[in-house]
């Protein structure tokens, strides 16, 4: 038996080493055209800055995969032939599979602005990218960035490592606002403005600007201004990477269709990951997830499944972390960007604008907590709203959560005050 | 598929990531231009009276080298973090070549090296600058300077203005802060003046912050009867301080707080790793084979010491009958190489070519021990902050015992490692928060099997 996986990144890898847990003698080949070896997507922007060498972004060692019996392959697929069960690859032999699994992840979004395919215009995903941007930063000495999301705020930290001036334009009212509420979209907006990054809020790019040599000269904005740049960051979000598998004809909508169990409409070709949109049957939208614990969790249950075994995905309670310049960031459960019917919000924040945690409640159980600049503990906050424990319970144990380093100033008790008054 | 993703053939592993091109910085602040001047005197001040010039050998003269050194330093290090953001303050590590074995990080490792060869071999080449903390010496101890109390001197005075350093670096972070100021303690109080004032007091001069198997002179015999003997009583007291050290309190203060209790708080050799050494953690060897190099070296080290305390002590207690000179032959070999070459040339010299913690790792007998209770027998542990880990590997890039902490973070494992001295600094550069160092209440929940130690030894020892 052989098991073809198209990506190696970490969902690709999860699939992978699940499939060798319950099939030590199954061949498994994985193939990427980006890199040799998998390594860590988020730590794109550490290479960057200097922190890290690519190198320490792999999470394996390289004799790892052969220890593990993963063959690797380095190269494009250009094309699935799901009923031949080969796929033919650019500039390579094909590979013969008995099982797929595609993992093929994102791509960055553009939105067809003029002169978006200018040179000097680039989103940020890949190691094609990053190195593009190595290109790119050459004489640069401005970028302006568009889209507030989470890539977007990192791309402007890694040009402004370089001494890049940075204007950072955001549609909406706030930074990432469609995601947080206010207060704490504020307390970014606040670092991003400490830093010397020009960032205009309720700005849209409305035309990207080239000189005679095709490169970028500046931008347009909605408010007619034209700002002067040799660098556009378009991080405008991304969508499922969906172009092998549709030209393949693989049923895709958004991202590739795939049941609970990351099964494709084809016979024995699974999806998973950042690319596949698990359809929902009955009310509610189709579930597609793009971050990294996501991608790992799916991967399993994908392995599992093209292993033989009997596993179905349980999205389990939401959570996440980022990180805006030095001001870290999670989530556990549903907070929303605004308060909805029957939901009540709790929030403190410290004087310094340092630090904030909000509770959000609904019918008495507590159903989502985000917290800024403090770091509190997954399993404690995900079993609280797992268990849809009551306010009163959460303030009572709240010091259980908190996971700050050792003599970190500890804010639990001014916590429960404030918010014991909101709630009374 | 895009044109710009096929046509992609960068090989990742050795090409295509170095330093991305730089606009144009600002410029130097005026204060930190000063500090530097002030700095560049006092090592003007140094080279010229190490030279002979004067007022080398006076007060004056051992002033105008410590002020303008130590204080333009610490006011560049402060003035240089003072503006910015307080946060992780990694930026270009990896370009540039002091901290990333480039010419200037080997030069630097030349240097440092050299500096060693001349304090263990050839003392009289720092005839000079011994000369300029003579007075230094004359009113702490009473007695004149000699290389060693030079070098002590340098150490403490590094250990400080490189703390200073730490203290703006992390000034985000107490836990590094509180443990920066307890080693700049240490080594300034225990290590630096203490001593000193022993022998002023004609007492033995004696670190009260080493003890066996660091410091394994302290339960050889001979010294055992130097001071039991010694007059006044103090030597008794410090006989029964090392003993009670050895035995009592490091078990216990391991038990409750792992390794780092002395490792990162208190120790010299740590304290100069975690001060000066920081801006080569970085370079310590993550792979599995350095982790096997390092089990099977320290505890070499470990079991080497064991065998030449007891054989010294079999020796005296049947005055030389069974080993003769075989036992004092190891004690010297013992100083030569471990004592001098492995702790000082290696383990302080090679700080930008191999890490600041070559020593603590490969060859310290004391870390030895430690090791061997944080692992089986302690509270200690840092836990996983459940699954938000993205492998980014931020903790182990900047781990200097070389610890591969993501290979446990990713998997949600907690972290028991022998060699781990708890600095902090993995869970301080996590950018999603992962990482906890904790006392827990218990040694029994750290890993299966930790409520067995014995057995849980006996099983690794089985593997290795
Ligand atoms: C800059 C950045 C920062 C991020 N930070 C975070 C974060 O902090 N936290 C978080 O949770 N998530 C983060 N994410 C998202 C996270 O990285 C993704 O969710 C995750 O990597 C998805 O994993 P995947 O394996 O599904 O896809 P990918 O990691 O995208 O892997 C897919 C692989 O398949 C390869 N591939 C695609 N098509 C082909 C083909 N035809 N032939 C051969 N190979 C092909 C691609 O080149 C790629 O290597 C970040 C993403 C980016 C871009
Ligand atoms: S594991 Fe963390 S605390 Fe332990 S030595 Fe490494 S960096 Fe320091
Ligand atoms: S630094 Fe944090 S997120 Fe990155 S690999 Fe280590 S534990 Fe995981």
């Amino acid at each position: 038996m052989r098991v073809a996986i198209i990506g190696n990144g970490v969902t690709g890898v999860a699939a992978a080493l699940s499939i060798r847990r319950h099939q030590p003698d199954w061949e498994i080949v994985m193939i990427s055209g980006e890199s040799s070896f998998h390594y860590s997507r988020p730590a794109l922007m550490y290479i960057f800055m200097g922190h890290m060498s690519y190198k320490d972004t792999k999470p394996y060692e390289d004799s790892f995969w052969q220890k593990n019996r993963i063959d690797l392959v380095r190269g494009w697929v250009t094309e699935i032939d799901a009923a031949g069960k080969k796929l033919i690859m650019h500039e390579k032999d094909p590979v013969a599979f008995d099982k797929l699994l595609i993992a093929t992840g994102s791509k960055s979004n553009k939105f067809g602005w003029p002169g978006q395919d200018l040179g000097g215009v680039q989103g940020l995903y890949s190691l094609m990218d990053l190195r593009l941007l190595y290109e790119n930063i050459k004489g640069a000495r401005s970028a302006v960035i568009v889209g507030g999301g989470l890539i977007g705020i990192e791309l402007a930290e890694m040009l402004h490592s370089r001494n890049i001036h940075v204007t950072f334009l955001v549609r909406e009212k706030s930074y990432w606002t469609n995601v947080l509420p206010i207060e704490e979209s504020q307390m970014i907006n606040r670092v991003i403005l400490e830093q010397g990054i020009d960032l205009r809020l309720l700005t849209e790019l409305k035309e990207i600007v080239g000189n005679d040599s095709g490169k970028v000269r500046g931008v347009i904005t909605n408010k007619e201004e034209f700002i002067e740049c040799e660098i556009v960051g378009l991080t405008a979000g991304v969508s499922p990477n969906i172009a092998l598998a549709k030209a393949s004809g693989i049923g895709t909508g958004r991202g590739i269709l795939v049941d609970w169990s990351f099964r494709t409409d084809r016979p024995d070709v699974f999806a998973a990951g950042d690319c596949a949109e698990i359809i929902t049957e009955g009310e509610g939208r189709n579930l597609i997830q793009q971050v990294w614990y996501t991608g790992k969790n799916q991967g399993k249950v994908a392995g599992e499944v093209m292993a033989g075994q009997e596993s179905v995905y349980e999205p389990g309670i939401w959570y996440n972390s980022a990180k805006f310049f030095d001001l870290e960031y999670q989530t556990y459960g549903m907070v929303g960007s605004v308060p909805v019917e029957g939901e009540s919000n709790f929030y403190w924040e410290h004087p310094d604008h340092g630090r904030s945690i909000r509770i959000v409640t609904k019918d008495g159980a507590v159903c989502g907590i985000n917290v800024m600049g403090l770091r509190y503990s997954h399993r404690v906050c995900e079993s609280w709203v797992a268990e849809g424990r009551s306010l009163d319970y959460v303030l009572d144990h709240l010091g259980d959560a908190n996971f700050d380093p050792e003599f970190y100033e500890k804010c639990e008790a001014e916590i429960i005050r404030e918010i014991r008054k909101q709630a009374a | 598929m895009e044109e710009h993703t096929i046509s992609y053939d960068f090989d990742e592993e050795t090409l295509g990531f170095e330093e991305p091109e730089k606009a144009p910085a600002k410029p130097l602040g005026t204060g930190e231009k000063i500090s530097l001047a002030v700095l560049g005197f006092g090592i003007l001040m140094f080279v010229l009276q190490a030279m002979g010039m004067p007022p080398g050998g006076t007060w004056a003269g051992f002033l105008l080298v410590l002020l303008p050194v130590f204080f333009g330093t610490a006011s560049y290090f402060y003035l240089d973090f003072k503006d910015t953001v307080p946060g992780i303050k990694h930026d270009n590590i990896y370009f540039r070549g002091l901290t990333n074995k480039g010419i200037l990080g080997w030069l630097v490792g030349v240097v440092f090296t050299g500096f060693y060869i001349a304090l263990y071999w050839f003392p009289e080449y720092l005839a000079g600058g011994i000369k300029i903390v003579n007075p230094l010496s004359l009113s702490l101890s009473g007695s004149p300077a000699n290389n060693w109390f030079f070098y002590g001197f340098l150490y403490t005075v590094a250990v400080c203005v490189f703390g200073v350093r730490m203290f703006m670096k992390y000034r985000h972070n107490r836990y590094q802060q509180i443990r920066t100021a307890s080693v700049m303690f240490f080594q300034f109080g225990f290590a630096f003046l203490i001593p000193n004032i022993l022998m002023l007091f004609n007492q033995p001069e004696f670190y009260l912050s080493y003890f066996w198997p660091l410091k394994p002179e302290y339960l050889f015999p001979g010294t055992f009867s130097y001071f039991v003997n010694h007059p006044g009583g103090l030597g008794m007291f410090l006989v029964f301080w090392g003993a009670v050290m050895t035995f009592v309190a490091t078990p216990l203060l391991t038990y409750y707080f792992g390794k780092r209790w002395y490792c990162s708080w208190v120790c010299g050799c740590g304290g100069l790793a975690e001060t000066m050494g920081d801006p080569f953690r970085q370079l310590s060897d993550k792979s599995k084979k350095a982790w096997r190099v390092e089990r099977w070296m320290v505890h070499s080290v470990l079991v080497f010491i064991v065998v030449t305390t007891v054989l010294l002590w079999v020796n005296s207690a049947t005055s030389g009958a069974v080993f003769g000179e075989a036992s004092m032959s190891l004690k010297k070999w013992y100083g030569f190489y471990i004592g001098a070459i492995f702790s000082g040339v290696i383990g302080v010299g090679f700080y930008p070519i191999m890490g600041s913690r070559v020593w603590c790792r490969f060859g310290c007998p004391m870390a030895a021990v430690l090791g061997i209770l944080q692992r089986y027998l302690s509270r200690f542990r840092i836990t996983t902050n459940g699954d938000q880990c993205m492998s980014c590997g931020n903790c182990s890039t900047y781990c200097e015992m070389g610890i591969d902490v993501r290979a446990y973070a990713q998997k949600g494992e907690n972290i028991i490692r022998a060699s781990c001295v708890g600095c902090g600094v993995c869970a301080a550069v996590c950018p999603r928060g992962v990482l906890k160092l904790e006392n827990g209440g218990t040694f029994k929940d750290r890993f299966p099997g930790s409520d067995r130690p014995l057995g849980a030894l006996i099983d690794s020892l089985k593997h290795a």
